[in-house]
C-alpha cells in the first residue's frame, strides 16, 4: 500500500503538538524546571485535554466540508484524525492517573463519582475506547451497518468533552465556549441536513430513499462519492 | 528541581544557586535551544517565550527573625514570579509576568476611608515608611489545589491599621485593586466585575500572621506579584491575598469579595484553607506543592491552626467557607 504525502503530511501536522509536549518533557527533565511552566503536570493536563477537543471536532468537520466543497478525498483522513483523537484523549488520562494523582486509585475512583466535570469526561473516554478498537477495515467489514450505528457515539462523546471543558473553567469561559460555539456549527449542520434529506425521503419522492445511506452524514470510507449539491 | 524522583540531589535553600547566575545559565540554554530544532515548533504552534523580567530593587533595613517563618523549601524566584493567577493581566497562569509591565507601581496613591480617625489620600511611602519592613516565609495555598512557600517582604497589616485609627464601628476591612485599563490590560474583558475585591474580619486583618507585603526575596514586589502593596493571608486561600491595593476602607458590615461573588457556591468570604471542605470541582484534601512531584496533603488553616483557630471557635467551617 502506498501512502501519499498528504497523508504524511497529515500525520506529522497531527503529531507536532506531541512532538512539542514530549520535547518540553525533556528539557524540563533536563533541569529546566520551568519548561512547560512552574506546574507542568497541570499544563500537561490542559494541554493534552485541548487537542482531544481539537481533533474531536476536526473529526467532526470532515463530512461537511466534503459536502460543502465536494473534496472527496478529505473523507479519508477522518479514521486518521479519529485516532489521534484517541491518542491526545489517552495522553490526557494517563496524566491524570499517573503523573497527576500517580496511582492513587481510591482517590482517582472517589474524584470520578464525585465530580460531574470528571464522571462526563471518563464516560467521553470509555465510550471512545470501543471506537478506537473497532476503527480497523476488518471491523468495519465484519459490523457492516452496526459498524455506522456504533459510531454515531462520537456525537455524545464530543459533546461530553466538551461540556466537561466548559465545567472545569474557573471564570474564563472563552476557550470552552469556543468549543462550543463550533460544536452547535457541526451539529446544527447535521441537523439541517436532516431535516432535508427527510423533505426529500417524503413518499411523493420515493427515489430519494435509496439514496439516503448515501447522503446521511456518517459515511464509511467506502461509500461512493457523494456530489456536493448538499451545500 | 522539579520532579523529585528524577534527581535525588535535593538542595537546601541556602545552596540555591544565586539567582543571576541560574537565570544566566538558562537563558543561555533556552536561547540555544530556540535557535535550534525546536524553532519551527515554537513557531508554528504559536507558542511564546519566556516573558522578560523587569528590573526590581532590593530592599534593605528588612528584620529576618523568622518570625512565624517555616524551614521548609522556598520556591525558586522564577516560579513565583512566573507562576501566578492576576486576572487584571490575563487569565493564563504565565499571563501576569507576561503583561505585568504596564503597570507603574509609583507613585501609587492609596485612599483610606470609612470608619477611621485618620481618613485620606495617602502616598504608598507615607504608609510605608513608618513601619520596619520584616521578612515572612509563609507557605502559600492556591484554591486551584497548588502551593507554593514564599519569603514575603512587609508590613503586619495590624502596624498599618493601628496608625489609622479604625474606630469602633470598624467590623471590617475591605480592600480594593486598581482599575486602569491601560494599565491592566487583562481588565478590557470583564471575567470578573472590576474591580477586585477583598475583605477580612477586623480580627483576622489584626492578627499578626497577617501581612502587607511590598517585596519578596528581600526584593520589592514585581508588577505581577501585585506591586506596589498587596496582601497575604497565609491561612487562607491565595485569592484573599489581593494586590495591587488603592483602597482601604473600614466598614461595618461584611464586604462582597470578588470570586465569591461570581461563584458563591464554589468560594467564600473565609475561604480558610480547609482539607475538609472541597471545591465543588475538586478535592481540597491534598495539594501539589510547586516543584514537587507528588501531592501531599492539605493542612488545616494551611498549618497555622496555632495562630488563628481560635478566631473560628464554634464557628461552621462547613457553612463559612
Amino acid at each position: 500500500m502506498r501512502i501519499s504525502p498528504l497523508k504524511i503530511t497529515a500525520h506529522i501536522l497531527a503529531l507536532l503538538p506531541a512532538i512539542w509536549l514530549f520535547w518540553q518533557g525533556w528539557l524540563l527533565y533536563d533541569f529546566q524546571d520551568n519548561a512547560l511552566t512552574a506546574n507542568p503536570i497541570k499544563y500537561i493536563h490542559h494541554y493534552t485535554g485541548d487537542w482531544a477537543i481539537r481533533f474531536l471536532l476536526l473529526g467532526l468537520a470532515i463530512s461537511p466540508l466534503r459536502r460543502i466543497t465536494g473534496w472527496n478525498r478529505v473523507i479519508t483522513f477522518r479514521r486518521m484524525i479519529g485516532l489521534y483523537a484517541f491518542f491526545y484523549v489517552m495522553l490526557h488520562l494517563l496524566n491524570f492517573i499517573v503523573l497527576d494523582y500517580y496511582f492513587d486509585w481510591a482517590t482517582i475512583i472517589k474524584e470520578i463519582i464525585k465530580r460531574p466535570a470528571i464522571t462526563f469526561g471518563m464516560t467521553a473516554i470509555i465510550l471512545l475506547l470501543p471506537l478506537a478498537v473497532t476503527s480497523t477495515k476488518g471491523w468495519i467489514r465484519r459490523l457492516g451497518k452496526k459498524w455506522v450505528k456504533l459510531h454515531k457515539l462520537i456525537y455524545p462523546i464530543t459533546i461530553l468533552a466538551v461540556v466537561h471543558n466548559f465545567m472545569m473553567v474557573k471564570a474564563d469561559i472563552l476557550q470552552p465556549a469556543i468549543h462550543m460555539a463550533i460544536l452547535a456549527v457541526l451539529l446544527s449542520y447535521r441537523l439541517y441536513s436532516w431535516f432535508l434529506l427527510r423533505k426529500k425521503a417524503s413518499p411523493a419522492n420515493p427515489k430519494a430513499r435509496r439514496s439516503k445511506a448515501v447522503g446521511s452524514d456518517v459515511t464509511t470510507a467506502a461509500e461512493k462519492p457523494c456530489p456536493p449539491a448538499m451545500s | 528541581m522539579l520532579f523529585k524522583f528524577l534527581k535525588s540531589s535535593d538542595v537546601t535553600s541556602g545552596e540555591i544557586t544565586p539567582e543571576n547566575i541560574y537565570l544566566g545559565r538558562r537563558e543561555f540554554i533556552q536561547d540555544t535551544a530556540r535557535i535550534g530544532a525546536g524553532a519551527a515548533a515554537v513557531a508554528t504552534l504559536g507558542l511564546t517565550a519566556s516573558p522578560a523580567r523587569a528590573e526590581v530593587r532590593a530592599l534593605d533595613n528588612i528584620i529576618r527573625d523568622g518570625a512565624f517563618g517555616t524551614d521548609e523549601k522556598q520556591t525558586s524566584y522564577r516560579a513565583v514570579t512566573e507562576y501566578n493567577n492576576f486576572y487584571e493581566f490575563g487569565t493564563g497562569k504565565d499571563d501576569p509576568a507576561r503583561n505585568a509591565h504596564s503597570l507603574r507601581p509609583r507613585p501609587w496613591t492609596v485612599k483610606i476611608d470609612g470608619h477611621v480617625d485618620n481618613p485620606g489620600d495617602y502616598d504608598i511611602d507615607d504608609l510605608i515608611k513608618p513601619h520596619m519592613l520584616q521578612e515572612r516565609v509563609y507557605r502559600m495555598r492556591c484554591v486551584e489545589a497548588w502551593s507554593m512557600v514564599i519569603p514575603w517582604v512587609g508590613i503586619p497589616l495590624a502596624q498599618i491599621i493601628k496608625k489609622l485609627g479604625p474606630t469602633s464601628q470598624a467590623r471590617y476591612v475591605r480592600f480594593e485593586t486598581l482599575v486602569d485599563k491601560k494599565q491592566m490590560p487583562g481588565q478590557s474583558r470583564r471575567v470578573i466585575k472590576w474591580p477586585y475585591a477583598e475583605g477580612l474580619r477586623m480580627d483576622e486583618a489584626m492578627n499578626p500572621l497577617t501581612l502587607m507585603a511590598v517585596g519578596l526575596y528581600g526584593k520589592e514586589l514585581p508588577n505581577q506579584n501585585g506591586a506596589p502593596m498587596r496582601l497575604v493571608v497565609p491561612w487562607k486561600y491565595g485569592f484573599k491575598g489581593i494586590k495591587s491595593i488603592v483602597r482601604i476602607s473600614f466598614v461595618d458590615r461584611r464586604p462582597r469579595n470578588s470570586w465569591k461573588r461570581l461563584a458563591p457556591k464554589e468560594y467564600g468570604f473565609y475561604a480558610n484553607v480547609n482539607p475538609e471542605v472541597d471545591h465543588p470541582r475538586w478535592t481540597q484534601a491534598n495539594e501539589r506543592r510547586i516543584g514537587d512531584f507528588r501531592r501531599r496533603k492539605t493542612l488545616m488553616f494551611n498549618g497555622y491552626g496555632e495562630e488563628v483557630a481560635h478566631m473560628y471557635s464554634g464557628m461552621n467551617l462547613k457553612k463559612y467557607f
